[in-house]
């Protein structure tokens, strides 16, 4: 047994990674197959069709992405955690209808109370949720899709036939969904802040890490003395407020709310993480994947109808990108793991 | 004291003894008869029957034959597909692209009848349609070896897409009639549904492939740790890909059910239907973990499902009931056996705390602490 040697030579230089270093974790980086996605989509479609990039289509991209984008930064939280949430969908209906009947039972209520009222509700549904899942110790997968029924449930007991159109709410409430900052819808402002906020927190703060810790190996996340359950608990009370928040933002963006408001949704969600770069057993990915996952989604469906491809192709397509974003996330894993084999080998 | 709970010779004279034979008797489960009376395969068909004994005394015109014809007719999609997704979760995976699939099914079906195909040709091609994508989902999980929820997350996006791609937004009704009314026809005056015969056959093939076969154990296993049936022989990647092919097939006969039943080929056929499949398997006492639950059980819960839903109905009670019922006993059925777990180890521990005074009060002699 001989001492190990201490290698100088091999450290980085102290000026910093060299330009092949880092060119080389740009290029690991889990959002990019989802970003040359998505930038490719969107030239191919403006140069078939300079139309889709008017600021009238820009904004409707904008618009038509908020709703998912939001989500998709909650679930993002949630399936970090190797954890999942289906009741997203039934949580959004929920808030997008109380929210209605806020607007139509109380005149004169001032918005910023109507959105403080959709996170509150969707914090105790997500509160629910996360209760669940910490301490009956039960698969996240199971209790989800158990509240995605009851919650739904809910919404159409309180809801009925009854149903909340645009002309219900104040024109102030609607106009969050027209009127533009720099070209920018207000709704997708507010939806940009959230990705921000979520993306700081997710790398810079404590707990924001050990989600990953947990997501990677939550018995080696306890051992470690991360509290594991109050961090998953917390996961999913923001997935809520989120779930919240895009709920209050569904009332202003589109016409009517109701009893089936959101159904079907939560796949949709689940999809745009993964296809984000969302590693669906925990432990990788990002919030900025997720959103950029969501806008790739909701892009197509546009960019389909604007270089007239048959519509009914759209959700093939959805469903092939899932499929390949799993894929490349498996290559990346495979290389990943043959070079620190490689690595470990060497310094043995 | 940790190593007195480890160990288990009876030769050892000391307290240690006292412990073993406690945990001993712990350990002993039911065996026999109280085995299978009491277990949790039992208790769901409890519930069914005594849900079905206040059906029939409480709930008007339940007791009738043309109860057991709608109710048969309702719950056979779910009770088909049900039986691979069983297996399949038994070994730790999921199939979510069920439902997809029996679109997919249904709207090949309404396309290939509507071209003028002889209808045994449709049939087989549509059968055909679903083994083929249910090998697909089979090639990614267990040969690539992706993981389950995520495959089929995208290939029920993907099939589902495809039965719009075949056939757009039309419907195709025209099937023929002699078909269509024997998929609702009833078994003479029991209103039993013919198309029931078929359904048993299916529960029973994979209930013996389940429970009576050196393959059906290997599911346990594999479901319990797959590097463990690995090492015991179970061939792990050609069961999945199997029970995959499986689980396609099942969906795509439920698809050809569902389309000759409602008369009716459309690409959204059958939508949704993965997530009622999903909740009923599981509350029939299947673990999402893997390793455990039983055909029995699950015929049990799809069944108890349908009984209650059409209960509700014939008692004029609104699906939004059913709704909130279908999650509340899927959340029940999942978080009352952590709680009776949860109880039983505590009972378990105060027992061996109450046998075991001394070792409990003062714990092992404190070692000098090093200054």
């Amino acid at each position: 047994m001989t001492a190990t040697p201490t290698r100088p030579a091999d450290a980085p230089p102290s000026a910093g990674p060299t330009p092949a270093a880092r060119l080389a974790t740009v290029l690991r980086l889990r959002e990019l197959p989802v970003t040359i996605a998505l930038i490719a989509l969107v030239t191919v479609t403006y140069l078939a069709n300079p139309l889709f990039l008017s600021s009238q289509g820009v904004k409707d991209l904008l618009l038509n992405s908020t709703i998912v984008i939001i989500l998709a930064v909650g679930q993002a939280l949630v399936i970090i955690t190797r954890n999942v949430d289906l009741s997203v969908g039934s949580i959004l209906g929920l808030v997008a209808f109380s929210t209605g009947t806020l607007f139509a039972t109380v005149p004169g209520i001032p918005i910023v109370v109507v959105l403080l009222a959709g996170m509150a509700l969707g914090a105790l549904l997500g509160a629910i949720n996360g209760l669940l899942v910490t301490v009956a110790k039960v698969p996240a997968l199971v209790i989800t899709l158990g509240t995605l029924y009851i919650y739904r449930g809910l919404n159409n007991a309180w809801a009925g036939g009854t149903q909340y159109f645009a002309g219900d709410r104040p024109d102030a409430f609607g106009a969050l969904s027209v009127d533009t900052v720099a070209g920018f819808p207000l709704i997708t402002l507010i939806a940009l802040l959230v990705v921000a906020v979520v993306a700081i927190y997710m790398v810079g703060t404590r707990p924001g890490r050990d989600l990953y810790a947990i997501g990677s190996d939550p018995d080696a996340a306890k051992l470690f003395g991360i509290p594991v359950a109050r961090r998953v608990f917390l996961a999913f009370l923001t997935n809520g407020v989120l779930a919240g928040i895009a709920g209050v933002l569904y009332a202003s963006r589109f016409n009517s709310v109701g009893a089936t408001t959101g159904t079907g949704l939560e796949l949709d969600v689940v999809a745009a993480a993964v296809v984000g770069g969302v590693a669906i057993f925990g432990g990788s990915g990002t919030v900025v994947g997720a959103a950029l996952g969501a806008i790739l989604l909701t892009t197509i469906t546009s960019a389909l109808t604007a270089l007239r491809v048959d519509k009914f192709w759209q959700q093939a397509i959805v469903g092939v990108l899932i499929l390949a974003a799993i894929i490349i996330d498996r290559i990346a894993a495979v290389r990943t793991a043959k070079k620190l084999r490689l690595s470990e080998a060497r310094d043995v | 004291m940790s190593n007195s709970l480890s160990t288990k010779t009876p030769e050892r004279p000391t307290p240690a003894l006292d412990t073993s034979t406690v945990l001993r008797a712990e350990a002993t489960g039911r065996t026999g008869a109280a085995r299978i009376l009491l277990g949790r395969d039992a208790i769901m068909i409890y519930a069914l029957l005594a849900f079905i004994l206040y059906a029939c005394l409480f709930i008007p015109r339940f007791a009738s034959p043309v109860t057991i014809g709608f109710l048969g007719l309702d719950v056979i999609p779910v009770l088909l597909i049900a039986m691979p997704m069983t297996l399949i979760i038994i070994t730790g995976e999921i199939d979510l692209s069920v439902a997809s699939i029996v679109g997919l099914t249904s709207a090949t079906m309404g396309v290939l009848w509507d071209a003028g195909m002889p209808i045994e040709t449709v049939l087989v091609v549509s059968l055909l349609v679903g083994i083929v994508a249910g090998a697909f989902n089979g090639f990614l999980v267990a040969v690539v070896g992706l993981p389950s929820l995520a495959v089929t997350i995208g290939t029920l996006a993907l099939f589902r897409g495809l039965a719009l791609v075949v056939i757009g937004d039309n419907a195709v009704a025209d099937f023929p009639p002699a078909l269509t009314t024997f998929f609702t026809s009833k078994l003479g005056a029991t209103g039993i549904p013919t198309i029931m015969i078929g359904v048993v056959i299916v529960a029973v093939v994979f209930g013996v492939l389940l429970h009576l076969t050196p393959f059906g154990r290997g599911l346990y296993a594999l479901g319990f740790s797959k590097e463990a049936a690995t090492f015991v022989g179970v061939k792990v990647a050609r069961a999945k890909f199997w029970l995959y092919v499986g689980s396609g097939t099942v969906s795509a006969l439920a698809g050809i059910y569902w389309t000759l039943r409602y008369s009716s080929a459309r690409s959204d056929n059958a939508s949704g239907l993965e997530l009622t499949v999903i909740a009923a398997v599981l509350l029939g006492g299947v673990s999402i973990f893997g390793g455990k639950g039983s055909i029995p059980g699950v015929i049990a819960g799809v069944l108890l499902i349908g009984t209650i839903n059409f209960a509700l109905r014939l008692g004029r009670i609104s699906d939004v009931i059913l709704i909130i019922v279908t999650g509340t006993l899927l959340i029940i059925s999942v978080v009352a056996p952590s709680i009776f777990s949860a109880v039983s180890r505590w009972r378990h521990n105060r027992r061996i705390r109450r046998s075991l005074p001394q070792a409990s009060a003062s714990g092992p002699p404190t070692p000098p602490h090093p200054a």
